[in-house]
């Protein structure tokens, strides 16, 4: 072709970048001996490797050392090694070791870019000017956290040593995600990249070696399912950090029960793309752009069910179509290429699969036309019109370029479409109104909230999810409490209950016979078994008898807690009011509580009147906090501002200890209650008459029916009935140590978020467990991006 | 599965040609006319329908598109020729002379160094700016100095830059710049109607200019630089193409915000939407301070990725320019050479 001919065609013609910097890097290095371990180079002790290649050709690139479980062992050894020595580093000397990573990381971006798209596939455009510089501001970021730590939080520190486990779809940003904020918060890691994308891990070793981390910091360990494994069990790790799909997260939330590890999931997603009448319809249409076919569609956030009103319908799929038409699909190292090839011959094969069969259950698939490359793992992009809600690909994270659409009539219907899925990752909502965008966003069960925008990403800004999506976030000032840690002072040891077999003798003197049921949905209701429970005093006599519930009095108790609207609805100012008056009502018996301490306990009366007030105080506290602990507003690097909204976590179930079995059960009550949590409490075994007796406090105090359930029986019988409730979004639970690990395997059902003491109770007196330390566990932080401008 | 794209059809047999005009260089196919935009009534409820712009995502649309697309090589050497073939090459001074003038036209005539037509292997086609721009008082001269090229001569009407003047005198205006020879005539709107949403003002004042125009092509210049939002530049596109706008053109070159990409992607958008409500195809003409060799390239791929391969012809795209010619010439001569180039190794206007 000549000149003219391309005067005449006006075509884009061929864009390459350079590889060859990246291919000479690949050439000069021994892979099989790619662990960074301590500081050294080494190969895997079992001497396997296994193989990475280019998902543009197919080809291989190289042969990396598989790390063996011992392998693992070494490479916690030398974390655990570098840790005293790191931790105690000023956050100064800290934060000059992240700085200076950034640093680095910035004077190779253009190695880093060029090595990631050859191992992954994706766009050059994409790794140059998205993944690469957000990577480079995450250790710049962070470097300020690392000195910041003693200012912003006071008492804790970093948990140890943490195994970290990354996906393929953003090898290098999912690196920095995961190690800037473990540096900064002073922990070592031992990182395990994906198989399928361990390059520019071993260039980031590198960058470590001459950046200056001590040795042993941070530790790279290639490797597959045998050192993942090895990571998620070994003992000398105190937390896992993991992103991957929902279904390894499960198996991971169950691996680690029991253990005392600190565990963060971020998972997959199926987000809402939702595009309102009033929206700006072409920006919506590049946003999708953005959403879905951005890196291929593997992406955990990727809007990929676009939900639009029936008015704009037609209009808004016959852009989408057109704008499809000129996306171009081709070799990733081309700066002209959007969308490249699927990372893995497998990967492809699936989204084509799940494509087939959305077709099947009747979704209509659409493709431009296209040539696809002849060789490498290219799937075109797709919109499937027809979806049904049933339908696989409104379902199923595709994890590929599909994109699948439905219509809404109203907003209401908008918000129940785009909730109604197992996972809450994140959402997008188009909107030239600001009053729809923002009644919106507060609706929408996810992490991340996006108005007028897509797939934004900030250091500065937390990410994570809702529901099945996982827990945890990752970036900002909420990401840097899941590498730290506040001991709280303990309690006791709990064991197990005994049920006794000996009847309690009868009580002396005489009384009126009093039958404490259950409190469900602002009513007292017998046990659907219709058992009871003896509850016997201090002094073995018969204190009274309490309704055994069972999982069908729990069913009940969450239907109700679920069904209660008004109390998340209400302002705090208005459930601050409503924990006062509890706590006015409570106080107005407080001398009736604390002869009950005294009969169930055997307490000293002074130390009964103890609890009593210290329990009135502390929902006093709560109260008052109930509209202090606001979220932030993060200021990302943009013309947007970020609000990290402090949202309920949803129906939080809560089994008390026997320990200052009132001031426990309130103890863990009200801060729930404050955020907006309705509650479904399980008392003390042992003292179940303390929370019965609550229920005239309760129902004097205008709490609204349904805002607190509680349910007397077996602790461990009710705790596994909570856990394993796929409604229930958070579980608190002080209980024996076996209970607690059996409740924490058994949420894998919908990743409740679990809290336990892991068969200890806390020091329920000390004011270390009042306060933030349990606010925030009663809260998700979620994330609305609002950009601006006009 | 199956797929269409909707194309602008430039062939469509509900439109009506114009009136047959020489072209300024042999590139463009001479079968290739574009339907006389006849306007259509004021239709407030369309405007209503493209008043969501969004100005934050137009930025990141704009931002990441020059990063999407790149141009090399021979590719390059061809797209900045093409910007050339979409150039009003301009002299809007208030110092301009007749002697001033015909350089500009000379220029026009002649824009490339013998050796680097040769060089580049074009010397069987005439690549040329499309038309000169030009105040009224030089009008004549330019039409003088450019007869038989095929090269349009387009006058700056209406009380340049402000459009203040009576409306009489502002058609009184086009009506002399018509008769001393100017079939294009790029006029301005008061940019106050725009504030007051006087939008029957503005079509009104427009349908009377295109009237005055007769065969001249009409080109109307928003002034975006003083709009203020993307909101404005969307809702004033839509009131000049239902008044029978034949191009929106961003800037008087005066404002002090010259044409930029966010307010292109604006009206691109609105010359889309028109198409799509009517069938006609409408020109566009950005203008002020794109004076580089890679500022033009970004603007041809806002182009081609937003409208398509039809607005990439002089019928449909034009750029308002003065020294960005020298730019794409030391750019073609470093294509040849690998060498750099300077500015004073290749003719003034």
């Amino acid at each position: 072709m000549n000149i003219l001919d391309r005067y005449h065609a006006m075509e884009y013609g061929p864009a390459p970048e350079a590889r060859n910097e990246a291919d000479a890097w690949l050439a000069a290095r021994d892979f099989s001996k790619a662990l960074f371990i301590g500081g050294d180079w080494k190969a895997a002790s079992g001497g396997k490797t296994f193989e990475t290649s280019e998902p543009s050709s197919g080809k291989l690139l190289a042969k990396v050392s598989d790390a063996s479980a011992a392998d693992i062992d070494a490479a916690v050894a030398a974390a655990t090694k570098a840790l005293p020595k790191w931790s105690a580093a000023s956050g100064y000397q800290r934060a000059k070791v992240l700085y200076a990573i950034g640093r680095a990381m910035q004077r190779h971006q253009r190695l880093f870019a060029v090595l990631e798209t050859i191992d992954n596939g994706k766009p050059i455009r994409e790794s140059r000017d998205i993944d690469v510089p957000l990577a480079i501001r995450h250790f710049i970021h962070h470097a300020g956290w690392a000195q910041a730590l003693d200012r912003d939080f006071p008492g804790h520190k970093g948990v140890g040593v943490v195994g970290q486990i990354i996906p393929w779809n953003f090898p290098l940003l999912m690196l920095a995600w995961k190690i800037a904020p473990a540096l900064a918060a002073g922990c070592t890691v031992v990182l395990k990249p994906a198989e399928f994308t361990p390059l520019t891990a071993i260039l980031f070793a590198e960058i470590c070696e001459r950046a200056g981390v001590p040795k042993g910091v941070v530790n790279i360990v290639q490797g597959g399912p045998e050192a993942g494994v090895a990571i998620v069990n070994h003992p000398g790790i105190q937390k896992i950090a993991f992103t991957g799909s929902s279904e390894v997260g499960k198996i991971i939330r169950k691996a680690t029960a029991g253990s005392g590890k600190k565990l963060s999931l971020e998972l997959g997603g199926k987000s809402a793309f939702t595009v309102f009448e009033d929206a700006d319809l072409d920006s919506a249409v590049e946003g999708l752009v953005d959403g879905i076919w951005f890196n291929q569609g593997q992406v955990c956030c990727a809007g990929s069910r676009l939900l639009v009103q029936e008015g704009i319908a037609d209009a808004l799929i016959a852009k989408v179509k057109t704008r499809m038409s000129r996306l171009r699909v081709g070799s990733p190292l081309d700066k002209n290429t959007d969308i490249g090839p699927l990372v893995d011959l497998t990967q492809l094969d699936r989204v084509k699969g799940l494509v087939a069969e959305g077709a099947r259950q009747g979704a209509v698939c659409w493709q431009p036309d296209a040539a696809l490359p002849a060789s490498g793992y290219y799937h075109l992009p797709t919109l499937a019109t027809s979806v049904s809600p049933a339908n696989i690909l409104a379902q199923e994270e595709v994890f590929g370029p599909v994109l699948a659409t439905m219509t809404f009539r109203n907003t209401e219907e908008a918000i129940e479409l785009a909730n109604n899925t197992r996972y809450g990752l994140a959402a997008s909502v188009w909107s030239e109104n600001v009053n729809l965008a923002l009644h919106v966003a507060p609706q929408l069960k996810a992490g991340v909230v996006w108005v007028n925008g897509t797939n934004m990403f900030d250091a500065a800004c937390g990410f994570g999810g809702y529901r099945e999506s996982g827990f945890g976030r990752e970036g900002g000032r909420e990401g840097m409490f899941e590498y730290l840690t506040a001991k709280l002072p303990l309690g006791p040891v709990i064991k197990p209950a005994t049920i006794s077999a000996k009847p309690a003798e009868q009580p002396d003197g005489d009384t009126i016979d009093r039958t404490a049921k259950l409190f469900i949905g602002g009513k007292q209701v017998r046990p659907d078994g219709n058992y009871s429970l003896t509850i016997a005093t201090a002094k073995g006599k018969l204190a009274g008898e309490v309704g055994l519930g069972s999982r069908k009095d729990i069913r009940d108790a969450v239907s109700a807690a679920r069904a209660c609207k008004s109390w998340p609805e209400a302002t705090a100012y208005n459930r601050s009011q409503v924990l006062y008056y509890l706590a006015e009502n409570l106080s107005g018996r407080a001398g009736e509580f604390a002869a009950r301490l005294i009969e169930l306990t055997g307490a000293t009366p002074k130390a009964a009147r103890e609890e009593v007030d210290q329990t009135i105080e502390r929902l006093f506290l709560y109260a008052g906090l109930a509209d202090k602990f606001e979220g932030r507003v993060h200021q990302p690097p943009a013309r947007a501002v970020t609000l990290a909204l402090h949202e309920p976590v949803g129906v939080v179930g809560i089994v008390a200890p026997d320990s200052s079995p009132l001031l426990g059960l309130i103890s863990l009550i009200a801060p729930a209650l404050a955020m907006g949590n309705t509650v479904v409490a399980v008392p003390s075994e042992r003292y179940p008459l303390l929370a019965t007796d609550l229920y005239q406090v309760i129902e004097y105090s205008d709490v609204p029916a349904g805002a607190i359930n509680i349910v007397t029986g077996r602790t461990a019988e009710l705790a596994g009935v909570l856990a394993k409730h796929d409604d229930v979004d958070g579980l608190w639970l002080f209980a024996d140590a076996d209970t607690c690990a059996k409740a924490e395997a058994d949420s894998v059902g919908n990743l409740k978020r679990v809290w336990t003491g892991n068969g200890r109770s806390l020091d329920w007196a000390s004011d270390e467990v009042a306060g933030d330390a349990l606010l925030r566990r009663a809260v998700e932080v979620k994330n609305v991006w609002v950009p601006y401008g006009d | 599965m199956s797929s269409t794209i909707r194309e602008a059809d430039v062939g469509s047999s509900k439109v009506t040609p114009l009136p047959a005009r020489a072209a300024a260089n042999t590139a463009v196919p001479h079968d290739h006319r574009i339907a006389r935009n006849p306007g259509m009534k004021l239709d407030l409820g369309f405007m209503e329908s493209v008043r969501s712009v969004n100005r934050s995502a137009l930025e990141r649309r704009v931002a990441s598109l020059t990063k999407r697309r790149s141009i090399k090589a021979d590719n390059q050497a061809a797209w900045l020729l093409r910007a050339v073939a979409c150039m009003d090459l301009t002299t809007l001074n208030s110092n301009d002379t007749e002697e001033r003038v015909r350089r500009l036209c000379a220029k026009a005539i002649n824009p490339f160094r013998r050796d680097i037509v040769e060089g580049l292997g074009i010397s069987g086609e005439t690549i040329r700016p499309a038309a000169v721009c030009v105040y009224h008082p030089f009008v004549a001269t330019a039409v003088d100095a450019v007869r038989g090229t095929g090269i349009h001569v387009a006058a700056v009407s209406t009380a340049f830059p402000h459009g203040l003047a009576p409306l009489s005198t502002r058609l009184q205006e086009i009506e002399a710049s018509v008769r001393d020879g100017a079939d294009e005539i790029d006029v301005v709107i008061p940019r106050g109607l725009v504030f007051g949403a006087k939008w029957r003002e503005l079509y009104n004042e427009i349908v009377s200019m295109r009237a005055a125009c007769g065969d001249a092509h009409l080109k109307v210049i928003l002034g975006t630089g003083d709009l203020a939002t993307l909101r404005n530049v969307m809702l004033a596109s839509m009131v000049a193409m239902m008044a029978g706008a034949d191009f929106i053109k961003t800037s008087t070159g005066k404002e002090s915000i010259n044409a930029t990409l966010p307010v292109g992607l604006a009206m691109v958008r609105a010359i889309r939407a028109y198409f799509e409500e009517t069938g006609y195809l409408i020109g566009f003409k950005p203008a002020g301070g794109i004076s580089t060799a890679k500022a033009s390239l970004d603007w041809l791929v806002l182009m081609k990725e937003e409208l398509g391969r039809p607005w990439l012809e002089p019928e449909l795209f034009r750029f308002g320019a003065s020294s960005l010619l020298t730019d794409i010439e030391r750019q073609l001569e470093h294509h040849l050479t690998g060498h750099y180039s300077a500015n004073h190794r290749h003719a003034m206007a």
